[in-house]
């Protein structure tokens, strides 16, 4: 047992008993804040309706956004806070934890944003979230019946997500 | 630092399912043929053609950055060098040069001298006005639209009528910045 000195805070969860099973939630939104995608796999507490989480998630990653390009110290070009910027401009951040989970974040120039929440002790996922990418052009994007900018109902990509996310170390 | 843009689009090329040119080249001419059947008038087809390649365009994008690892273009310039050289090479197996910059560096021309869609086309007399290849300016709108970039694409030569080459202008209209989409009162 160890007391002090570990790199964890308390309370940190205990860490996850097998392998798999360590994603909490996934959301996809496009540009224009519309979750496409929402899964969820093991997300014991929940506060809010679904929209406020949808809205509220999108927004801390806006926000974050916005602060960590404007804390760049090796751009010039930053802006004022709030101004909006364009595509290519600024830095971003891929992911951030606390105690109890972590979060990867993933935003395509076309506006599409991924983002995988797990257990804090999960490694890299951004090639994870490249893959999800992938299964949304390969089970979405070519769907002709999917009208852009809709909600996600697809049985097929659901499945593949799942499946996907259950495979993750 | 991410990963650098592809110079070209051959290894991308080589990895992604293809059909064969002569069914899509005589698919895409089935289809102009059905159009100027269904319209009657060759001004709705160049009309009908545009809306269909920007529908296309839309969706087209996500699969163009999913597999071709181009995470983002500083400029106008580079945007327009990827869709010469990666882009169209992905989706058409023909690369265009970029050429007649404007000094502002917001016009430019893509150029292509081959071009797989019009193989055993001839213009007849009485469609002379059809953009028989307007469903590429389509599709070159609303890929760049998806990213953020408002522009507007016209055909300067055709090979159709008489041209020694395509060429296609593009011209950036705006940038439009990444905006908060949600009012604070809802």
């Amino acid at each position: 047992m160890q007391f002090f000195g570990g790199s964890e805070i308390s309370p940190s969860p205990p860490a996850p008993a097998a392998s798999g099973n360590n994603a909490h939630m996934l959301y996809i939104f496009n540009r224009n804040g519309v979750c496409l995608l929402y899964r969820e796999w093991n997300r014991p507490l929940k506060t809010l309706s679904s929209q406020q989480d949808h809205k509220l998630m999108f927004g801390l990653l806006f926000s974050l956004k916005s602060l960590t390009a404007k804390m760049d110290p090796t751009s010039v070009e930053k802006g004022n806070l709030g101004v909006p910027q364009l595509p290519g401009q600024g830095c971003s951040f891929h992911s951030f934890r606390t105690n109890t989970y972590k979060l990867s974040f993933m935003e395509t120039p076309s506006g599409i944003k991924i983002i995988l929440v797990t257990h804090p002790r999960t490694s890299d996922l951004r090639d994870s979230l490249k893959y999800i990418y992938n299964l949304y052009v390969e089970y979405v994007v070519k769907n002709p019946l999917y009208s852009p900018g809709t909600p996600i109902r697809y049985e097929l990509f659901n499945k593949a997500v799942d499946q996907y996310v259950r495979g993750l170390g | 630092m991410a990963p650098a843009a592809p110079k070209s689009g051959d290894a991308i090329f080589a990895s992604v399912d293809r059909v064969n040119a002569e069914l899509f080249t005589l698919t895409y001419g089935a289809i102009v043929r059905q159009l100027l059947t269904d319209l009657e008038e060759v001004d709705e087809v160049n009309k009908q053609l545009d809306q269909m390649g920007y529908n296309i365009g839309v969706r087209l994008v996500d699969e163009f950055l999913a597999k071709s690892n181009v995470s983002r273009c500083v400029d106008f310039r580079e945007t327009a060098e990827v869709i010469a050289k990666v882009g169209f090479k992905m989706f058409l197996g023909v690369t265009a040069s970029v050429t007649n910059w404007d000094t502002e560096g917001t016009t430019c021309s893509l150029i292509m001298e081959d071009n797989p869609l019009v193989d055993f086309v001839e213009l007849p007399d009485t469609c002379q006005g059809l953009h028989y290849c307007n469903i590429l300016s389509g599709v070159v709108r609303g890929a760049l639209e998806m990213v953020s970039m408002k522009t507007e694409v016209t055909w300067l030569r055709d090979m159709l009528k008489g041209d020694d080459v395509f060429e296609l202008q593009v011209k950036l209209l705006k940038q439009i910045p990444e905006e908060y989409p949600y009012k604070d009162d809802e």
